[in-house]
């Protein structure tokens, strides 16, 4: 084989890559000429392509960071074919540039009540504009991020589907709605896009690309890594309402690297109490053998570490529903406002009760969906801690239907002993980072298990020596029993690093909240504000979000004194310029 | 007077404090913390305000990553233990809502209250004050709580007394305006000139400063350990004049030979429109003279110790324009109190009410709070601290005297105690005295149950011992001055000191530097056998181990650290 004559290496080089090549054969001399290609790519030089590729967009909206990721990884697969796609966070684009768009791929999530996130929601706005411009040009497929318990399904990627549609764009697949376990089906709906493109575009002479998996990535929910528990303690005071715990576990040996932000994905077995509630209200014994994945077990042991047996989603209650045709369930499947709250209120454990069936144990094992994970924001940042990461885990205790329940993953979690093993994997958050400039001040709003992330960030910016201020709002109920991690807090402060702020609900007579205290402090909030300062709020999604974001408006409001128009501008410009970041569940 | 050394850091925090305001106020909105900031933790000690924390559960907290569980000792100031019922009642109600259901009575005759949290603290503070009781310099280093004795068989001189007692405490009393402006909500009581303090100066004393008045023959004040001891004389039951001792006091820690109790040495006699002058005198020539470089060794009987007793007494008489007349004899009985109903010269009956270590609160068995409450509530006499942490219920007309037995009854109070139990004391030390090396007021119960037994054993059932228990060398129950010291030094272990005597005139001496109480209880058992069989008449046991060549007498405090045997 000789080389072009224009090559750019020495004849020397050449000489040496012929003699190490020319024996390979056909399929080698391809895999190594895409293996360059990928080195190449790697230092940030694309492999020059024999015809110009297929450009497309893949923009993704994306509060917790799981949009980003499969953004990113189609944009990164569709690379490997020779497509030119490029992942782009819907508060960065443009919408004027829709109507030059020719394939544009969406991948987007649902939060609060059925609404976009927070970076979505210009690019949604626009689009729901009636008067907007015709996409006629454009290809489009959306990924939908959701959760089943709650009333509106996927609602946004619903939205963006159906708003394309209407502009005139035309499908390229069919939308794909995830539910909290949205690996699998997400990676499908990658195939059938890039098999899809494949087919209708001829890709541009594709190498092959060989891909550095970063280490992190390497562990999932589907293959976690068993992490050590080397701390596990209860940080509630002794008459506290809470219990509480501060983990801690050992990655080594895992490679993971997290920034301060990020959660950890814990996928541990459930609780035998659980197990045997289930067990005793479906009135099946333990022992009965099933079958799963092709192998022989038993029903507890399938219940135990293979299936989600207290949260349910609509696919379960769909199926357990198909048993029965009882008209609750028939009825709230058919209500989607009567759906999530239903979903809430019921464990696997209370439909098993309240609508008593004669599953047999394999019946029972297929109703079921498979094991769940849950996240915990990390609460340390490794330069402070090592290769040990801490969690802040509240154990899930509350009276339903005139028993006590108990939630599985937080039970598990409190319940572990020290020297155990927990099966975790990182769940990074790309959207919950400190500010990239540490002069930045940073404003914290973390009440109860929220405030986990802003330990973390503290940890960060003190070993930054970070030149700009912090400022954290705690509140929960009890300043003696419930001021999680207060000796951090009161040693940060002293040393002048912290600004501190709390608000106790049980403490006095009126209950009291962050957002209160957010008031009374409007004034510096403000100033902070008006001097740069990045917002981030983390913890309870149903009351205390929406609150804060209220509190948050309203001291704009008062403080700008430019009315509620201005005040409302104001706070979304805060969200558009990434300094307003939420992190709530 | 001046000194090159540097002053110790409670020094520099008085300084800068404006009159004990410090950042008292900042430190109180401080929602972020159960605490006071460090320096303000030295000033409210001047407002009768102790930070203290569970130490029951500190470890625990520090594992919870929680701030140690901080509340406060508030300690209320009773000049000469006199209290009227609805003071009592406003203190059982407090005691109730806002501190920790109990009621402490001190070993100088105040109330204490345990596990007030921050946010109750100005409450119960303006509580004690509606009640016209207050907190001021019931610690700190000024003069505290003057106590007297509170009964006497002559009433007209327990009156004299009680009255020159409750003279001396005003005129000796912080005129610092911060007291009403942080506790009772900036009402300036007091005018800007009032602000200066007259007697103490902008840095008060060196440390604190103790004094009582006693009528002999009873020593209920533990007179010799006070820094400033007046001593009525009574003649044909009229009060003549005081001798005047100075230089008490028990503090000391373990082993450090340059620390030491000491008993007070007399100046002289004076007559009582000297007591002022005099009082005052001592008072400033410590603040002058007193060593502010060392808290260890800046109590007046170092200073007297260092200068000599003819020196001080020079500079007294010259600052008091007075001259001591020679001292007049007096004989001292016993320290303890006596217990039930006792009438005095006018009629007046007085019922002596044992209160063991001095905690008033509601068990199974006995309910004292409850009790004290309803007699308060019909109560038309008063309630008498006393210093050896019991209380009188004086002045109860003798139709009354079946009312009262009615409610101490139904409450299971006044059921039989050993002569040994009643002239015993214990300081309070844990969970919450943040001093404490071992237990006191929790163990010296169920420890005098077993020398009891002890006692039964040899004969000696209803003997009155002097046993006091300590959690620390502070010496807060006057461990010194006892027969059978028992001072606290680490988890269960005690240094045991004997030979002290029974009327409170000769320290005791270092006997075993570390017992447990199988050791400690052997001991007992031995030297008591010896007593039962030994004993000159109705000889008392401290007198007979020194008797008996047991103990050497301790004829100056710094010889208690020598080991006796
Ligand atoms: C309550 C009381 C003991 C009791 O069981 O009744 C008490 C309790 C405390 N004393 Fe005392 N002392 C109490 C009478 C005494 C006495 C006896 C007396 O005054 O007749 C003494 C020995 C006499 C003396 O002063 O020499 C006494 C010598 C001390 C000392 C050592 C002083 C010294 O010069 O070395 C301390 C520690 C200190 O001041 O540094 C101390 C300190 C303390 C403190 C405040 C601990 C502290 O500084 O943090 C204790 C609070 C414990 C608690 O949780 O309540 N307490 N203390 C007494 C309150 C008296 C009052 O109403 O004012
Ligand atoms: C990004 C992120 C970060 C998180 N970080 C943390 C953290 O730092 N610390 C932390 O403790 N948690 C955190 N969580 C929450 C955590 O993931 C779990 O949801 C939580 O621990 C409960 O899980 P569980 O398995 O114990 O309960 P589950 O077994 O999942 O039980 C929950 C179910 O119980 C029912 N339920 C719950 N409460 C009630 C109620 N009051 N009344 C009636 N029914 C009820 C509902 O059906 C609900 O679905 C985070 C969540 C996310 C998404
Ligand atoms: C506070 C909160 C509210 C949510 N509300 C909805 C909802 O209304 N409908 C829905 O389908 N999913 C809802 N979800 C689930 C998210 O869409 C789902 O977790 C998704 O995987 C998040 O993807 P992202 O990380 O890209 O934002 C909600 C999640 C949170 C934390
Ligand atoms: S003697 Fe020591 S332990 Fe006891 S109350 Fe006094 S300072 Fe505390």
């Amino acid at each position: 084989m000789s080389l072009p004559v224009q090559a750019p290496v020495s004849p020397e080089s050449q000489h040496e890559l012929t003699a190490l090549a020319g024996g390979w054969s056909a399929d080698q001399q391809l895999w190594a000429s895409g293996f360059l290609a990928g080195m190449a790519a790697a230092r940030g030089h694309a492999a020059p392509a024999s015809a110009p590729a297929l450009k497309g967009t893949v923009l993704f909206g994306s509060q917790s960071g799981n949009g980003q990721g499969v953004a990113e990884a189609l944009a990164s697969a569709g690379a490997d074919l020779g497509f030119e796609l490029r992942a782009v966070n819907m508060a960065d684009y443009a919408p004027a540039r829709l109507a030059r768009e020719e394939l544009l791929f969406v991948v987007v999530s649902t939060h609060g009540e059925g609404d976009p996130p927070d970076d979505a929601a210009d690019l949604w706005s626009s689009l729901a504009d009636p008067t907007g411009p015709r996409l006629e040009q454009l290809r489009y497929a959306v990924l939908a991020l959701g959760d089943s318990s709650y009333a509106h399904y996927c609602q946004t990627g619903r939205d963006f589907d159906e708003r394309l549609a209407a502009r005139g764009a035309q499908a390229l697949v069919p939308r794909v709605e995830c539910d909290l376990e949205y690996q699998e089906p997400a990676e499908a709906w990658r195939s059938q896009v890039l098999e899809t493109l494949k087919e209708e575009f001829a890709p541009a002479a594709a190498p092959p690309r060989l891909r550095a998996v970063p280490a992190s990535e390497a562990y999932t929910s589907a293959r976690p890594f068993p992490a050590l528990l080397e701390v596990n303690q209860k940080i509630t005071g002794r008459d506290s309402s809470k219990d509480v715990r501060h983990l801690e576990l050992s990655l080594d040996g895992s490679q993971i690297e997290w920034e301060p932000g990020d959660s950890l994905g814990v996928k541990i077995a459930n609780p035998a109490s659980i197990v045997d509630e289930v067990l005793e209200a479906a009135d099946l014994d333990g022992d009965a053998v099933v079958r799963l994945a092709d192998e022989e077990t038993s029903l507890r042991q399938a219940l135990t570490g293979e299936r989600e047996i207290t949260r349910l989603t609509r696919p379960v209650l769909e199926r357990f529903s198909g048993q029965t045709d009882h008209p609750d369930l028939t009825a709230a499947l058919a209500d989607s406002s009567e759906l999530a709250p239903f979903l809430f209120r019921h464990q696997v454990v209370d439909l098993l009760r309240e609508y008593p069936l004669a599953l047999d144990a394999q019946t029972l094992l297929d109703v079921l969906s498979p094991l769940a994970h849950r996240a915990y924001s990390i609460a340390s940042d490794a330069q402070a801690t090592g290769s040990s990461v801490h969690l802040t885990v509240a154990r899930l205790t509350y009276e339903q239907f005139g028993r006590a329940h108990a939630g599985a993953a937080s039970t598990s979690l409190a319940d572990a002993a020290a020297g155990g093993e927990i099966p975790v994997f990182l769940d990074p958050n790309p959207r919950f980072r400190l500010p990239e400039d540490p002069a930045t001040p940073v404003i914290m709003i973390g009440p109860g298990t929220g405030v986990a992330p802003f330990r973390a960030f503290v940890q960060r910016r003190e070993a930054q020596g970070a030149s700009g201020k912090n400022w954290l709002f705690f509140g929960d109920r009890q300043r003696h029993n419930d001021f999680l991690y207060q000796v951090d807090w009161l040693r940060w402060r002293k040393a002048g690093l912290l600004e501190l702020d709390v608000a106790f609900s049980r403490d006095q007579e009126d209950k009291r909240y962050v957002q209160h205290v957010m008031a009374e402090r409007g004034a510096e909030f403000y100033d902070w504000l008006e001097s740069g300062a990045a917002v981030y709020v983390c913890g309870d999604a149903s009351r205390m979000a929406p609150d804060v974001d209220q509190a948050l408006t309203q001291l704009v409001q008062k403080h700008q004194a430019r009315g509620a128009e201005a005040a409302a501008e104001y706070v979304q410009q805060l969200k558009r310029s990434g300094r307003y970041k939420r992190d709530v569940y | 007077m001046s000194d090159e050394r540097k002053l110790s850091d409670v020094e520099r925090i008085k300084t800068a404090s404006r009159n004990l305001r410090g950042t008292l106020e900042e430190s109180l909105t401080d929602d972020v913390t159960g605490a006071i900031a460090e320096d303000d933790t030295q000033l409210s000690k001047f407002h009768g305000i102790y930070q203290q924390d569970d130490r029951d559960i500190r470890a625990e907290r520090r594992r919870q990553k929680l701030e140690p569980a901080y509340s406060f000792m508030i300690r209320a100031r009773v000049p000469g233990g006199l209290c009227t019922p609805a003071q009592w009642l406003a203190m059982d109600r407090l005691a109730r809502t806002h501190a920790n259901g109990t009621l402490r009575l001190t070993t100088r005759q105040a109330f204490q209250f345990h596990g007030v949290i921050k946010s109750r603290l100005k409450a119960t503070v303006a509580g004690i004050n509606e009640a016209l009781l207050d907190t001021l310099a019931a610690c700190g280093d000024v003069n505290r709580n003057v106590m007297a004795s509170p009964i006497a068989a002559q009433a007209t001189a327990q009156r004299e007394v009680a009255r020159w007692a409750d003279v001396l405490s005003e005129h000796l009393t912080p005129q610092t305006g911060a007291y009403h402006e942080i506790w009772l909500d900036g009402a300036r009581l007091e005018t800007d000139a009032a602000e200066a303090e007259p007697i103490y100066g902008a840095t008060y004393l060196p440390r604190k400063f103790k004094m009582a008045l006693v009528i002999p023959p009873i020593n209920d004040v533990d007179i010799y350990t006070q820094d400033l001891g007046l001593i009525a004389i009574i003649e044909d039951g009229q009060l003549v004049g005081f001798n005047v001792s100075v230089g008490g006091g028990m503090g000391m820690a373990h082993g450090v030979r340059e620390t030491y109790p000491m008993l007070g040495q007399l100046l002289g006699f004076i007559t009582p429109d000297q007591a002022v002058a005099v009082s005052e005198a001592v008072v400033t020539t410590q603040r002058d003279f007193g060593d502010r470089s060392n808290r260890k060794h800046a109590r007046l009987k170092y200073t007297i110790d260092d200068r000599g007793i003819d020196w001080f007494r020079a500079e007294v008489a010259r600052r008091a324009g007075v001259t001591f007349a020679p001292p007049r004899s007096v004989t001292f009985t016993q320290r303890g109190d006596a217990r039930g109903w006792l009438e005095d010269d006018e009629g007046h009956w007085h019922y002596g009410l044992f209160v063991e270590n001095g905690r008033i609160g509601d068990t199974e068995h006995q309910q004292l709070l409850s009790g004290l409450r309803a007699v308060a509530e019909v109560h038309r006499g008063e309630f008498r601290l006393t210093g050896n942490q019991n209380v009188w219920i004086a002045g109860v007309a003798a139709d009354q005297r079946p009312v009262i037995d009615d409610i101490l009854k139904a409450h299971g109070i006044g059921t039989g105690v050993s002569g040994l139990r009643l002239n015993s004391m214990a300081c309070v030390g844990f969970p919450t005295c943040g001093l404490a090396m071992a237990e006191s007021e929790r163990y010296l119960p169920e420890l005098i149950d077993a020398i009891d037994e002890i006692m039964i054993r040899h004969g000696l059932d209803d003997e009155p011992i002097v046993l006091r228990m300590t959690g620390c060398p502070n010496g807060c129950a006057r461990p010194y001055a006892a027969e059978i010291g028992l001072v606290g030094k680490s988890d269960n272990h005690y240094a045991l000191f004997l030979g002290g005597d029974f009327e409170g005139q000769r320290l005791n001496r270092l006997y075993r530097a570390s017992v447990a109480e199988a050791e400690l209880l052997e001991i007992l058992d031995q030297l008591l056998r010896q007593f039962a069989s030994g004993r000159m008449g109705d000889e008392r046991f401290g007198d007979f181990l020194v008797r008996s060549g047991v103990v050497a007498p301790v004829l100056h405090g710094s010889e208690i650290h020598e080991e006796a045997a």
